[in-house]
C-alpha cells in the first residue's frame, strides 16, 4: 500500500496516512488529483482506478470517501475488504461512526488505524483481536490520564 | 477545564469559520498560542497542543515547528505523551528530515521498555517512517523481539522487518531464519506477518527463494487447513476463514512456484481444491478466488488446472457486481496471448461487456476483443465493434478506430468488405482517425479496380448527406476526382443506381469547397478533384473553369496557387490538360511510405524551406506542367534548385515515388505526381547543337562541350527569324538542386530581324553527383514594344549516359 485518504464529498481531507516518504508538496498534489479523480466518478461505476503506475481503490461510506492506492500485484478485492474492515472497526469504537466522529477525535481514528494496519500491511486478521486492543488502549490511556501519566 | 476540550473547541472554531480568510486568522492566532506553548516548561497540555498542530497540519497548513515537539515528548515518560509524539512523528517527520534520526535512540529505548503498549508505538513509528539508517541501527532489536516476545509484539515486529528488508536488502539475511521459524505459528496474525515477510525475503534474494521452496509443503497444509476448516468467530468473513491470510498464502505460493516444477506440483491439488471449494458470492470469497486464479496462470500448473482458472474467470464475467467484471476482464487480458484458444470461448460474454454502463468497464472490454478478433469470428465481431463506435465515449473513439482499422487489415474477408468498414467508421469517428487513414484508405481504393464504380457510389452518397467529417470528404472529393466518370454512368451492379448529373457533383464538390467546415486540406482535394472533372466530364467545363478561376484569388494561399496554376492548365497549356488530368496508376503499398526526395533516378523533389508557405504545400505545386514552375523559381532567380519534375529518364511516370507520408499536400503531390506528362519539346540526342525553343521567330539552340565529365559547358544561342526586332533579351536558366550553375555574360541583349545577328550566353554546369540533368530556361524580351516571356524546359541533354 501506497497510502491511504479519507476525505468528505466537499473534497476536504479527514485522514490521511502515507506508506512511502513523499514530500510535502508531493503529497499535497496527490490529494488534489485523488479527491478530483475519485469525485468525479459516477455512482454506478466499478471501485477501481488506474493513476500514475498504481490502482486506487476507493469506497463512498455514507458521506466519507476511503481511498486506498496499491501497487500493481495487490489484490484489488482484498483491498475493498481491508477498507471495509477498517470501517467495521471504527463502527465499533465510535458507535455507528459518522464523519464528525472522525472530524473531533482524529487522533483516535489514528490510533485505531495503526493497530489494524502496520507499515502498510495488515497486522491482525481478527477483528475481535483489533477491536480489543483498542478497547485496551484507551482505557489505559483514560486511566493514565487520570493518574496523570 | 479538560485539556482535551480545548482541541475540539478548537475544532469546532475553526469549523464555524466562514470563509477561508476567517479560518485562516483563526488558525494563525492557535497556531501563535501553540509555538508559545511549546517554549514553555511542562505544563501537562503538550500532547494537546500537539494534537491541535497536527489537525491544523491536517487542513493543509505548515506545522514545521513541531518536529521538535515531537522528539521531545517521544522522549517523555507519560504514555499519553508519547503516544502523540509518536503520531506527530509519523504525521510530521520523514526519513528525509534531520530531525528524524534525533528520536532513533528513544526508538531504541522503547522499543527494550516493559510495557508491550510502548513497544508497540515504536515499532509501529518505525515501521512507518523509519530511515535506512535507522533501519540498520535498529535491526538487532528488531530480530530479538521477533523470536521471544508475545504474539502481540512479534507480529508488530514482524511487519517492521517487513519494512527493514524493503529499505536495506542485505538485513534480509539477519531475518531469514527467524522467518522460517515464524511459520509454525498459530496466531494468525503472526503468521499473516511472517508469510509476508518471507514474501518480501524470496522476491529480493535468489537464495532465499531456493530456500523457502522447500517450506511449500508446510504451507500447503497451512492454507488447507483453513480451506477445510469451519466457522471460525475470530476469522470467518462472509463464510471465507481468513481470507487476508488465504490470499497471501496464495501470493507466496506463486512466487516460489514460478519457473519451479516441483513445487508447482505440490501446489496442484491444493489450488483445485481452493478454487472449487470457494464461495464467491461475496467480495472476500472473490478476492481469494481471484488470487489463486493469478497464482494457476503463474506457476507451471497442468492444464487441466489453467481451464478451470479461465472457467472461473469467464464465471467472474456474468457477476452482476461490476468490480468482479472489470477484475475479470484485466486477467483475461493478461492471459490472452498464452491461452487464447480458451479465453476465445468466452467472446459472447466479454462482447456484451461492450454495451456496459461503466467506462473502465467499456475499456477493458473494447481492448480485449481487439485481442480477440480472428479470421473465424471477424465479420461478426466487426459488427459488434462498429456498433460500440457509435455509442462510445469519446475518449475511447479513436482507441476503437485504430483497432478497428488493425483488425481489417489482418483479417478482411474481401476487398469490398474492407472498403466497407472503413468507410462506416470514417462515418461514425471521422473525426478521430489518424491522418494517414486517408492515403491508406486511397490506396486500397485505387488497388480494388473491379469496385471503383461502388466505391464511388458509395461515397458519393456519404458526401452528399454529411460533409463534416474532413477524412471521409477528402476520400470522397478523390474518388469524384478520378472516377467521376463512372459515376456519371449511373448503373453498377453492386448498388442501387442513382441518377447523378454532372451538375450535381460540381454542386457537391463546390459545397464542399465553400463550406466552413471544410479544412484548408479537404479544399484542396476538392478544387483539385473539380479539375480533375474537366478532363471526365463533357457539359460542364466552363463551369468547372469559373469554379477554377474564382479561387485564383482565395485568401488561402495554397488554394490560390493551386486555381492560378489549373487556370494555366486550362490556359496555355491546354493540349496538355488531358495527359495530365488523365487517371493515376495503381499505387504500391510500399511506397506509400516514402518521403519527398527518396525518388530513385529521377528529378529531386525537394521541400523548399525558404518559400514563405508550408512546407509540404510548397511542394504540391506540381501542377501538371512544371513549365508554371518557373514562377516561383524566377521570383528567386538565386534558386538553383528545381522542383523537378517527377519524370525520370524516358519519361516514365513515378507513380509512387516522392510521396509524402500523411499530409494532404503531399497527397495532392502525389496525386499529380503519378501523372504522365509529356515532357516539353525534348531534342534528339546526338547532334551538338539543338534547338529548344522556337516561337514568334526567336529560336534558341543549345550546344554542349565535353559531354562526360561532371562539368559541363553550355551554350545558348538564340536568333531571331522574325520580321521585328528583339531588344532586352535575357535568359535565365534554373537547375535540380546538387548542381552548379554560372552563367557568364551574354554577349548582346538585341536580336535583329531576320537572323542578321546572335546572341550566345555560356553556362558551366558542375554535376558532382551526377543526377540526371535538366534546366530550365526562361526568356525575356522586348519585341514590337511589348515584353514577352516564356519558359522552356530542357529534360534531354545531347549527351550520352543521361
Amino acid at each position: 500500500m501506497h497510502f491511504l485518504l479519507l476525505f468528505s464529498r466537499q473534497g476536504r481531507l479527514r485522514l490521511q496516512k502515507w506508506f512511502t516518504p513523499t514530500p510535502e508538496r508531493e503529497k499535497k498534489k496527490i490529494i488534489r488529483d485523488m479527491t478530483a479523480m475519485v469525485l468525479a466518478r459516477k455512482p454506478k461505476t466499478c471501485n477501481f482506478l488506474h493513476w500514475m503506475d498504481l490502482k486506487v481503490v476507493y469506497k463512498r461510506y455514507a458521506s466519507l470517501f476511503f481511498c486506498l492506492a496499491i501497487d500493481d500485484q495487490e489484490n484489488e478485492l482484498l483491498a475493498l475488504e481491508i477498507l471495509h474492515r477498517y470501517v467495521e472497526l471504527l463502527d465499533k469504537y465510535f458507535g455507528n461512526v459518522c464523519e464528525l466522529d472522525i472530524i473531533f477525535n482524529f487522533e483516535k481514528a489514528y490510533f485505531i488505524l495503526d493497530e489494524f494496519l502496520i507499515g502498510g500491511e495488515v497486522q491482525e486478521t481478527s477483528k475481535q483481536t483489533v477491536a480489543r486492543c483498542i478497547e485496551r488502549l484507551s482505557s489505559l490511556r483514560n486511566s493514565c490520564r487520570r493518574l496523570r501519566l | 477545564m479538560s485539556p482535551s476540550v480545548r482541541l475540539q473547541e478548537m475544532i469546532r472554531v475553526i469549523r464555524s469559520a466562514r470563509t477561508q480568510g476567517e479560518e485562516r486568522g483563526v488558525i494563525q492566532r492557535e497556531c501563535a498560542a501553540i509555538r508559545a506553548q511549546f517554549r514553555q516548561a511542562d505544563n501537562g497540555g503538550r500532547s494537546h497542543n500537539l494534537a491541535k498542530l497536527l489537525y491544523v497540519h491536517m487542513l493543509g497548513y505548515p506545522a514545521h515547528f513541531g518536529q521538535m515537539e515531537c522528539v521531545r515528548l517521544i522522549a517523555s515518560p507519560r504514555y499519553n505523551e508519547k503516544r502523540v509524539g509518536y503520531l506527530g512523528a509519523m504525521m510530521l517527520l520523514d526519513e528525509n528530515q534531520d530531525a528524524s534520526l534525533l528520536i532513533t535512540n528513544s526508538i531504541k529505548n522503547d522499543l527494550a521498555h516493559s510495557s508491550q503498549y510502548v513497544q508497540s508505538l515504536a515499532l509501529c513509528t518505525l515501521a512507518c517512517m523509519g530511515s535506512a539508517e535507522m533501519c540498520r541501527d535498529l535491526a538487532p532489536e528488531i530480530d530479538r523481539l521477533l523470536r521471544a516476545s508475545s504474539s502481540y509484539i512479534k507480529k508488530k515486529a514482524t511487519l517492521c522487518a517487513v519494512h527493514i528488508v524493503r529499505k536495506v536488502p542485505e538485513l534480509g539475511e539477519l531475518f531469514t531464519p527467524a522467518a522460517r521459524a515464524l511459520l509454525a505459528e498459530k496466531n494468525h496474525g503472526v503468521l499473516h506477518g511472517a508469510v509476508i515477510l518471507i514474501t518480501e525475503l524470496c522476491e529480493r534474494n535468489a537464495q532465499t527463494l531456493v530456500q523457502f521452496r522447500e517450506a511449500v509443503p508446510e504451507l500447503v497444509h497451512i492454507m488447507r487447513g483453513l480451506v477445510t476448516s469451519g466457522y471460525s468467530p475470530e476469522h470467518t468473513v462472509a463464510g471465507i476463514s481468513d481470507p487476508f491470510l488465504q490470499v497471501r498464502i496464495l501470493r507466496l505460493l506463486r512466487i516460489l512456484g514460478r519457473n519451479n516444477d516441483t513445487a508447482s506440483d505440490a501446489m496442484n491439488d491444493l489450488l483445485a481444491q481452493v478454487a472449487t471449494n470457494t464461495d464467491s458470492s461475496k467480495t472476500a470469497g472473490s478476492a481469494v478466488l481471484y488470487e489463486t486464479v493469478l497464482t494457476v496462470m503463474d506457476i507451471k500448473s497442468e492444464s487441466g488446472l489453467r481451464v478451470l482458472a479461465v472457467n472461473i474467470l469467464g464465471r467472474f464475467l456474468l457477476n452482476n457486481d461490476r468490480n468482479i467484471r472489470y477484475i475479470s476482464m484485466t486477467s483475461l487480458q493478461k492471459i490472452v496471448s498464452t491461452d487464447h484458444n480458451a479465453v476465445q470461448r468466452h467472446r459472447g460474454t466479454i462482447v456484451d461487456c461492450l454495451k456496459d454502463q461503466d467506462a473502465s468497464v467499456k475499456r477493458r472490454a473494447l481492448e480485449l476483443s481487439l485481442a480477440l478478433v480472428s479470421a473465424i469470428n471477424i465479420r461478426s465481431m466487426m459488427k459488434e465493434l462498429l456498433l460500440f463506435l457509435s455509442t462510445c465515449p469519446p475518449e475511447l473513439k479513436s482507441h476503437a478506430a485504430s483497432g478497428i482499422f488493425n483488425a481489417a487489415e489482418r483479417y478482411s474477408p474481401s476487398q469490398r468488405w474492407h472498403i466497407d468498414t472503413i468507410l462506416h467508421v470514417l462515418i461514425t469517428a471521422g473525426a478521430d482517425v489518424r491522418d494517414e487513414t486517408v492515403p491508406n484508405l486511397i490506396q486500397l481504393i485505387t488497388n480494388a479496380s473491379q469496385l471503383h464504380c461502388y466505391t464511388v457510389h458509395k461515397l458519393y452518397r456519404a458526401l452528399v448527406a454529411d460533409i463534416s467529417q474532413q477524412p471521409l470528404v477528402q476520400v470522397a472529393c478523390w474518388c469524384i476526382g478520378e472516377y467521376g466518370d463512372s459515376l456519371l454512368q449511373g448503373d453498377c451492379e453492386e448498388t442501387e443506381p442513382i441518377q447523378v448529373t454532372e451538375d450535381d457533383i460540381l454542386d457537391a464538390l463546390e459545397t464542399v469547397l465553400q463550406s466552413h467546415m471544410s479544412s484548408p486540406a479537404t479544399r484542396g482535394f476538392a478544387l483539385t478533384a473539380t479539375m480533375k472533372l474537366s478532363t471526365r466530364i463533357t457539359e460542364n467545363v466552363d463551369r468547372i473553369r469559373s469554379i477554377v478561376s474564382i479561387y485564383g484569388s482565395c485568401m488561402d494561399v495554397e488554394l490560390q496557387q493551386r486555381a492560378v496554376e489549373y487556370n494555366a492548365l486550362f490556359k496555355k497549356y491546354d493540349h496538355m490538360r488531358a495527359a495530365v488530368l488523365e487517371k493515376m496508376p495503381v499505387m504500391d503499398r510500399s511506397s506509400m511510405g516514402q518521403t519527398n526526395g527518396e525518388s530513385g533516378g529521377g528529378g529531386v523533389q525537394e521541400l523548399e524551406p525558404t518559400k514563405p508557405k508550408q512546407p509540404e504545400m510548397m511542394v504540391a505545386p506540381q501542377p501538371a506542367s512544371q513549365v508554371c514552375d518557373l514562377l516561383d523559381l524566377l521570383s528567386d532567380p538565386e534558386e538553383p534548385s528545381l522542383p523537378g519534375g517527377p519524370l525520370g529518364p524516358g519519361g516514365a511516370p513515378l507513380g509512387p515515388a516522392g510521396l509524402m507520408s500523411g499530409s494532404a499536400g503531399g497527397d495532392l503531390l502525389y496525386l499529380l505526381g503519378g501523372l504522365e506528362l509529356t515532357p516539353t519539346p525534348t531534342p534528339a540526342t546526338a547532334p551538338a547543337a539543338v534547338t529548344v525553343y522556337d516561337k514568334s521567330g526567336v529560336v534558341l539552340k543549345l550546344s554542349c562541350e565535353r559531354p562526360l565529365d561532371a562539368s559541363q559547358t553550355i551554350t545558348l544561342t538564340a536568333t531571331n527569324t522574325s520580321d521585328h526586332d528583339v531588344s532586352s533579351l535575357t535568359l535565365q536558366a534554373a537547375v535540380p538542386k546538387n548542381v552548379q550553375l554560372q552563367m557568364k555574360a551574354p554577349s548582346g541583349d538585341s536580336l535583329p530581324a531576320r537572323s542578321s545577328a546572335v546572341v550566345t550566353q555560356t553556362v558551366l554546369l558542375n554535376n558532382p553527383n551526377k543526377v540526371s540533368l535538366k534546366m530550365r530556361v526562361r526568356l525575356s524580351y522586348t519585341s514590337q514594344g511589348s515584353p514577352f516571356q516564356d519558359t522552356v524546359q530542357i529534360d534531354s541533354f545531347p549527351t550520352p549516359g543521361l
